[in-house]
């Protein structure tokens, strides 16, 4: 059996797809955004030499995310942003923003701070509040990059719709991103395959995975083969929920299916084990709560929150996401974990 | 007896809710209502209601013999930055329901009393009404080095002017939180939630507060204030118990209470889930009264105003 034309649009001559990393951001969450600079400059050193071409570092919530509801950061974010670009040789390196959380100001201090993608994000539906970061990001002169979140909450022909908002503002690549860790296969091929069909040369596609269904690098693959030049990924799965695609795991596949994307297979398994598994708190598990949040269709960066809140309140941190799911939270309402873990207590109480 | 007379600027939702509280007042007549477009649903209900309405926008309401004694502004903050000189010169008190804050920020449960005087007066935005008066609540009791909220509101509530401009949003709110709320440092956070049927308006304050805090009368002062606000906003309340947490690494080192709130419409003209805009024109009604008080004195009936 042969295997199928795997990559569906080359990123550039040089590159198949093009990988970010996101372990120093989405990480952060799993980091409860606890990283120190010594973390950042190993990682991104490791990374860079690996041959990874954009390296993500911000608070897992974006600029500004540093906050009572989402975690304050121990190091202030810049300086993160600051000490990533000292380090890295070649990688470019991105940073995130979620419009309502972080504003225009924002954008200019991550450049500022030497930062080169600005990456924007909003909930699936609501791309429209994203027009003015955008405007401004290209203005800038930075590189742009948006996120889709939550898109396994709608169809495809809808996710095509935003999409093109986000790329008629100035975006010039949009991601299905699955922050659920929700979708399966063929669900992430025809998302990926609606945004291709309504963008065409306008913008370029990417995709960001979880692993709270254990797919994160099937669902990449998928979403290369329809079309995706631009796969997230973090090394070691270090992200939010079970972790994200891992970046070794991912290049090690499509590596053996003749795909360039510039990293050393060899150098980024090493990476993984020696330099980003030592900076994490413990690995990204595949357990009760995080795939409670792929079967549910859960904001992934709720884990640690519903973690923490079970234990304090001595309520089900499971029941916690399975109602997160049913009230259809969206990325950014942290605080209504602690809310529902309320509501449990009281009903316990009554019971 | 003489009511106030009133014009409202912007014939959209918010507009139209408003329309709707300043009707059933005693102490506020509407009279006109100003649009651009010769469309809008808000002018037709206007004119129907008996009110003079026009798509002429300002130049129409400025160009009139007879002015408004007091003019609510419901456009954008952009418009409004055009719009408030006109008024200044024309001598009108206008009560900007925008997020343009140029004129001194009034949160009804709040400072009510401070800023009625000034020619501008400005409602924060809907997060700021429905945060403010918690913050001030508590750094009445204790100091607030830093406060922070979350409002989450359903998309189908979120117009255009809050999508295009949401950086307003959360500057203005944070600012609100420092001058009135009295933290030292504020910030505001907004999320908007598509989910159908669309959820209640929801907000979260979280106040960094001394680690030796009197938890109890923070607790009973933020009660308090939450039973002030439901005068004007009936469907304004606390969902549970505050909660009180230590200091911990995510909390960055400091003791925090944590204050979770719903606010439910009165369905006036939105459908009730739209407490984000109810709380707007509930509060603008209020400090409208307010004003209405101050000026024509005495003898009104003031049971509704509990001031």
């Amino acid at each position: 059996m042969s295997v199928p034309n795997t990559v569906g649009r080359k990123f550039s001559e040089a590159l198949d797809l093009r990988i970010t990393d996101s372990s120093l951001r989405d990480g952060s969450h799993a980091k409860r955004h606890q990283f120190s600079l010594d973390h950042v400059s190993s990682i991104v050193a490791a990374l860079d030499e690996a041959g990874v071409p954009v390296i993500e570092v911000t608070h897992g919530d974006g600029l500004g995310g540093s906050s009572f509801n989402y975690g304050f950061s121990l190091t202030p974010e810049l300086d993160m942003i600051r000490t990533a670009v000292k380090t890295a040789k070649n990688a470019r390196i991105a940073f995130l923003m979620l419009p309502g959380l972080g504003t225009k100001d924002d954008i200019r201090a991550a450049q500022d701070a030497g930062g080169q993608i600005c990456r924007i994000a909003t909930h699936c539906t609501e791309a429209d509040v994203s027009r003015q970061h955008f405007g401004l990001a290209r203005e800038l002169g930075l590189e742009t990059v948006g996120f889709l979140m939550m898109s396994h909450t709608i169809s495809p022909e809808e996710l095509a719709k935003q999409a093109r908002i986000m790329a008629d503002a100035g975006c010039q690549c949009v991601y299905v991103v699955d922050s659920a860790g929700a979708l399966i296969m063929e669900q992430t091929y025809d998302r990926v395959a609606a945004l291709v069909a309504e963008l065409g040369d306008d913008a370029q596609v990417g995709f960001h995975g979880h692993e709270n269904l254990g797919l994160g690098v099937a669902n990449s693959l998928f979403a290369a083969r329809a079309g995706a030049q631009q796969i997230d990924g973090s090394t070691r799965r270090f992200g939010a929920g079970a972790g994200n695609t891992p970046v070794e795991g991912f290049v090690a596949v499509i590596d053996k299916l003749g795909v360039k994307t510039g990293i050393d297979v060899k150098k980024i398994i090493h990476a993984a084990e020696h330099v980003v598994r030592p900076a994490m708190d413990g690995e990204c598990l595949l357990d009760e709560l995080s795939l409670t949040m792929g079967y549910a269709g859960v904001y992934s960066s709720f884990l640690k929150h519903a973690d923490r809140l079970s234990k304090r309140y001595d309520v089900s941190g499971a029941e916690m996401l399975i109602r997160c799911g049913e009230r259809k939270l969206v990325g950014g309402q942290e605080d209504q974990l602690m809310a529902i873990a309320l509501e449990l207590v009281e009903e316990k109480a009554n019971a | 007896m003489p009511k106030l007379s009133a014009a409202i600027v912007g014939s959209g939702n918010i507009g139209t809710d408003l329309l709707y509280k300043l009707q059933r007042s005693d102490l506020i007549e509407p009279r006109w209502m100003i649009g651009v477009d010769p469309d809008s649903e808000g002018l037709k209900r206007a004119k129907d209601l008996g009110l003079e309405a026009s798509h002429e926008g300002v130049d129409w309401l400025l160009a009139q013999p007879e002015k408004p004694d007091l003019l609510f502004e419901a456009t954008s903050a952009y418009v409004y930055r055009d719009n408030a000189p006109r008024y200044r010169e024309a001598g009108i008190k206008a009560i900007d329901l925008t997020p343009a804050a140029i004129g001194p920020y009034v949160v009804p449960a709040a400072n009510m009393d401070l800023n009625l005087e000034a020619d501008d007066i400005n409602l924060v935005t809907c997060g700021g009404q429905a945060t403010i008066p918690i913050v001030h609540a508590i750094s009445s009791v204790v100091s607030v080095p830093y406060a922070e909220i979350v409002a989450s509101v359903s998309s189908a509530s979120a117009g255009p002017g809050t999508r295009n401009n949401i950086d307003e949003f959360t500057r203005t709110t944070a600012r609100g939180i420092e001058a009135v709320g009295g933290a030292e440092r504020g910030k505001a956070i907004i999320i908007l939630n598509p989910a159908d049927p669309p959820p209640l308006m929801r907000n979260t304050v979280f106040c960094s507060i001394p680690e030796d805090a009197d938890t109890d009368l923070i607790a009973t002062a933020i009660l308090k204030r939450v039973d002030e606000v439901a005068q004007y906003v009936p469907g304004y309340r606390i969902k549970s118990e505050p909660q009180f947490d230590g200091p911990s690494d995510v909390n960055g080192g400091q003791a925090r209470v944590a204050v979770f709130l719903e606010v439910e419409g009165a369905g006036d003209f939105f459908p009730p889930y739209a407490g984000n805009l109810d709380i707007m024109t509930a509060a603008a009604t209020r400090v409208g009264e307010a004003i209405a008080f101050a000026r024509v004195g005495e003898g009104r009936n003031t049971a509704r105003l509990g001031v």
